[in-house]
Parts: C-alpha cells; structure tokens; sequence
C-alpha cells in the first residue's frame, strides 16, 4: 500500500495517477481470530485499529453486514465537539477532541478535520446563565476553548442569522467553543480502515452475524453467511441495530431503543457560512454547516417515533424547514439536493455504554444517540482498552449498563429516561 | 407518512398523534422493590418487527391509544383504546 505524502502525490499527479494501490485487502475470513468486532461504522473500525496500534493485538477481524461505512458513519452531519459538561463525557470527548487534532497524521489520510468552531445560539438571559454555568466549569476542567459571545461578537462572526428584534426567536447570545468543527466522515472510515489492514486487521466486508453459538456465559461462535468464525473475544459495536444481536446472544433486554433521525444536504453554494450553528428552543431544534463542496449540511430532531427503517418522512422536513427560516432566512430559496435516515441507538439518559457485558467474552459498545461521530477516536480507543485489558479504565467506569441501579443517569440534557428526548 | 386508523376519529396522519413509546410495560404497584421499577422505567425489549406501543391522539379526540405497529415496515395492525373498559366498550361487550 502506497504512503500518502506530498511527494507521492507529486509523482502520481505526473505519472498519470497509475500507480496508487487499493486501500485495504478483501479478505476471506479465516475460521479463528483473537478478537471480532462486530460492526465496521466508525467505532468498530477505530476499536481496531487502536487493538492492533495501542495493545499490539493483531489476529483481528472487522465483521460489516454490508458495506463499510455504510450505516451511521456516512449519514451523520459530521459534527465533532467536546463542549460536554457533566463529569464523564466532559473528559470522554475532550479525549476523543485531542485525538481528533492529530487523526490525519496518526492514520496518514486526510479526515479533512476542519476546527471551524460550533456556536450554539442563546435566546434568554437564562439560557445565558445556563451555558456560562457549563461552558465555566469546561474551562476550569481542561477544556479551555469554551467561550460565551455577546450579540457583537456574533454578528460579525456569523453576519447572516435573523438578527431581527421580531425574529421568532430573537438571538441574545452565543455558546461558542473555537476548537470545534467538521470532519469528512466518509473519510475517516476509510483512513481508519486503511490504517487498521495496514497492522494485519482484516476486514470482512458483506459479512454480517446472523446467529451466535453461546455455550454457558460464553460466546462459542459467530455465524455468518460466510461461515462460522471463532473468537476468543468479541465486541458488538453496531448502532442501531445492537438489540438484535443482543437477542440473538440470548441476553435479556437493554437500556435503548432505535430511532432514526433524518439529515440533509442543499445545492452547492458560494461560501455562505464558515462555522457549525446550532439552534434550539422548546420543540425546535436545527444544526447547519457548509461543506467544503458548498452544500449546506444541516438536520434536526429524531422522527419521535422508534423505527428500524432507515428512510425518513415528511413532517420532520417540515419542522427542519421552518427552523431554518427562522435562524437563516436567507436559505428559503435554496434547493434541497439529498434528504437520508440513520437508525440510532438512543440510550435512557443520552450517554454510551462501553462495558463488559454478562457473557466473559463479549464486550459492549452502543448508546451513542445522534451524537457519537465525535467520539469515534475514544470509543475505539477505550473500548480497545477494555477488550485488551479485560477492565474498565477510570475514564469509561460509569458507562457501564449497570449504573442505573446504581442511581447514576449521565443526562446531558435534563431529559429523563425517555430515549426520544435525548438528542 | 403514517396513517393511524383512530377508532373514533378514523385514519389520520400521524402527525396528528404524539408518541407515546412502548406499550408493553406495565409499571409496577407503587411499593413494588426497586428492581422491578428499574427493570420497566430504563429496560427495553426494543423490537424489529410488530410491537405495541402507545400514542395519543393529541389534534383530534386527545385520546391515549394502544397501536400495534412493525417498527421497520411501519405497517400498523391494529388500534384500540389504551383504556380497557373503553376498548371493551368499543367491542360491544359491557
Ligand atoms: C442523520 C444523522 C446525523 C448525525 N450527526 C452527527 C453529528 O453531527 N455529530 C456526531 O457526533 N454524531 C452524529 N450522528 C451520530 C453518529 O453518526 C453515530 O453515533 C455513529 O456513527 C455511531 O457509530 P457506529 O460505528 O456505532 O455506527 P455505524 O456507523 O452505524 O456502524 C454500525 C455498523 O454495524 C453494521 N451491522 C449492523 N448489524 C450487523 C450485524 N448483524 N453483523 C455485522 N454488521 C452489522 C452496520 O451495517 C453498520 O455499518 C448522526 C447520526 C445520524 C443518523
Ligand atoms: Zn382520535
């Protein structure tokens, strides 16, 4: 496999582009590997690229139902942030931020990761209150980028909201955190995927777990439509669909429920707008960026009913329509291009789980709700850990299925154990 | 769009309803020991396929509805009141 430089890019761009290899082999699986994951979206991907990078395990396989990158990994609106403030999460993806920082030269692929800043909009003193409060105690924990802008300061940042003293809702403020911003996200699947085969991964893609041979607390084999494969361990990372092979383990029920949430992309467009702005008030809820092609990404809330199906309907289209027009007027004419679903593990409080499970060799990693592109680079990172290690580091104690029972809810947003709510 | 055949306002767009989420729990008596009430406020089957589930007719007759529904082909079976005496009302029983 050719290393990308700048160099190499030099030569190829002169010689015709013939001499690139292809990115990662198409193996068939072999009958053993030393640890499966199973699931190659973006945690899976990264789990084992830091397995074989960080803990030198390298008899590894990627089990993916279809393609790579084809679930969760490529329908997100590619938000990365770490302005998280309950204790857990605040250093969880301020980890996965710093990791992020480096990700391109780590894996040597471009992620195209782009610290544009998320600005998320104010609309009352309270919530002015609320964010300083947060976006504080962020700062006095290790996360220094967090800012509060006043209405000035914004408006020459981000000139085209409705700034208007009758908009629907009139903006007073901004939460801001400067280090935040955008990645391509189809681009560190593969750059994780790349780097994963290079350390002897192999990734088995059309190849999905359809049945799991358990014998007393332990999973004995994989079924798949390419054969039955043993693992000495194995982890589940699949998003959406974690409940199904957890039935299919024979283990009981879980804290989640799927639901999919819809995403959207414009026409391209000149330059309009250089950071991520997030909007939300009572039922209202609306994210908008610029990709680098021009489109202007942008989504809203979950379709408030759980769904398998990954296609979306129409009301929400609806509701994301008018909440732009209410925060970017200036949007009303453009053309909507694409319009897509993803099935998302909503957890009870909002946050992920990456524990040890009731089976010896199987290990957990769901609940990422719609926000767990971020943490792609620490969950692969801890979640390598755990399976390496056999133990739960300090940083991912509390994210265990079991800390309901133990009075503990990682709730970010203050919605209680209602999964439609936490978003 | 979904249609949600309201027993008494006939089907609608299920824009008109708001979820309400699993229909299969049933809570437990107020004093039942905390792990029954861990097990139905934060555990869920969460199933692929035909599960019940309740939704409430909020822009029609604001009634509570028990709906079964295939979670990935959004096919619905059937609806009836969440209410059991008015479900057994509505079957023509007492
Ligand atoms: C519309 C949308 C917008 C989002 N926006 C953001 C955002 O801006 N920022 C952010 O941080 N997060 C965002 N998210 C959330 C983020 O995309 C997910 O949390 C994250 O991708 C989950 O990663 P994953 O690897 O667990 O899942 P996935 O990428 O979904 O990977 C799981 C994989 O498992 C495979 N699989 C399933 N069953 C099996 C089986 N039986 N055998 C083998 N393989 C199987 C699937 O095919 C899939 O490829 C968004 C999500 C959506 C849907
Ligand atoms: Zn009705």
């Amino acid at each position: 496999m050719t290393r990308f430089s700048g160099w190499n890019v030099l030569w190829q761009g002169m010689t015709g582009q013939k001499g690139w290899s292809r990115q990662w082999r198409d193996p068939q699986p072999k009958s053993h590997y030393d640890v499966i994951i199973v699931g190659g979206g973006l945690h899976g991907l990264a789990t084992a690229y830091y397995l074989a990078s960080n803990h030198g395990i390298r008899n590894i396989a990627v089990l993916e139902k279809s393609w790579l990158g084809g679930g969760n990994a490529g329908r997100n609106t590619t938000i990365v942030r770490s302005n998280y403030a309950r204790p857990g999460n605040r250093e969880f993806y301020e980890h996965s931020l710093k990791l992020w920082e480096n990700l391109s030269h780590d894996l040597n692929y471009n992620v195209m990761f782009s610290q544009r800043s998320h600005i998320a909009l104010l609309h009352s003193p309270g919530a002015i209150d609320g964010a300083a409060r947060n976006y504080n105690t962020m700062r006095l924990t290790g996360t220094p980028d967090a800012e509060i802008w006043d209405l000035d300061r914004l408006k020459q940042a981000v000139p085209h909201l409705n700034y208007a003293p009758d908009a629907r809702f009139p903006i007073m403020g901004a939460a801001v955190q400067t280090r935040a911003g955008t990645a391509r996200h189809d681009a560190v699947a593969w750059g994780y995927a790349r780097a994963a085969d290079q350390l002897g991964v192999d990734i088995v893609q059309n190849c999905g777990v359809t049945g799991i041979v358990r014998e007393a607390g332990r999973i004995t084999a994989l079924e798949t439509p390419r054969g039955r494969i043993t693992a000495g361990k194995i982890g589940f990372s699949v998003a959406g669909n974690t409940s199904r092979l957890w039935t299919m383990a024979g283990l009981g029920r879980l804290p989640i429920e799927s639901h999919k949430l819809q995403a959207f992309v414009s026409e391209p467009l000149k330059p309009l707008l250089d950071q991520v702005v997030v909007f939300g008030m009572g039922g209202s809820h609306f994210y908008i960026s610029q990709s680098d092609k021009g489109g202007m990404v942008f989504g809203g809330d979950l379709d408030w009913y759980k769904s398998y199906a990954q296609r979306g309907n129409l009301p929400i289209v609806q509701d994301v329509a008018e909440a732009a027009m209410s925060v970017m007027p200036c949007l009303g004419r453009v053309k909507l291009l694409r319009h897509w679903a993803g099935v998302v593990d909503m957890s009870m409080d909002g946050s992920h789980f990456i524990c040890r499970t009731p089976l010896d060799n199987l290990y957990l990693n769901t609940g990422w709700n719609y926000g767990g592109f971020k943490a792609s680079p620490a969950s692969g990172w801890w979640f390598a850990d755990l399976i390496a290690n056999d133990r739960p580091a300090p940083m991912i104690a509390n994210f265990d299925l079991k800390r309901f029972e133990r009075g503990l809810q990682i709730d970010e947003r203050g919605a209680g154990p209602d999964p439609k709510l936490h978003g | 769009m979904i249609r949600i055949p309201c027993p008494f306002c006939g089907p609608r767009d299920h824009a008109e309803f708001s979820y309400g989420g699993d229909g299969s729990i049933t809570y437990p008596a107020l004093d039942a020991p905390l792990e029954a009430w861990h097990d139905a406020v934060f555990l869920r089957v969460n199933i692929c396929g035909r599960q019940v589930e309740t939704w409430q007719h909020v822009h029609g007759c604001r009634l509570w509805l028990k709906v079964e529904r295939d979670t990935m082909s959004h096919e619905i079976y059937s609806v009836t009141p969440a209410d059991p005496a008015l479900a057994k009302v509505l079957e023509g029983g007492e």
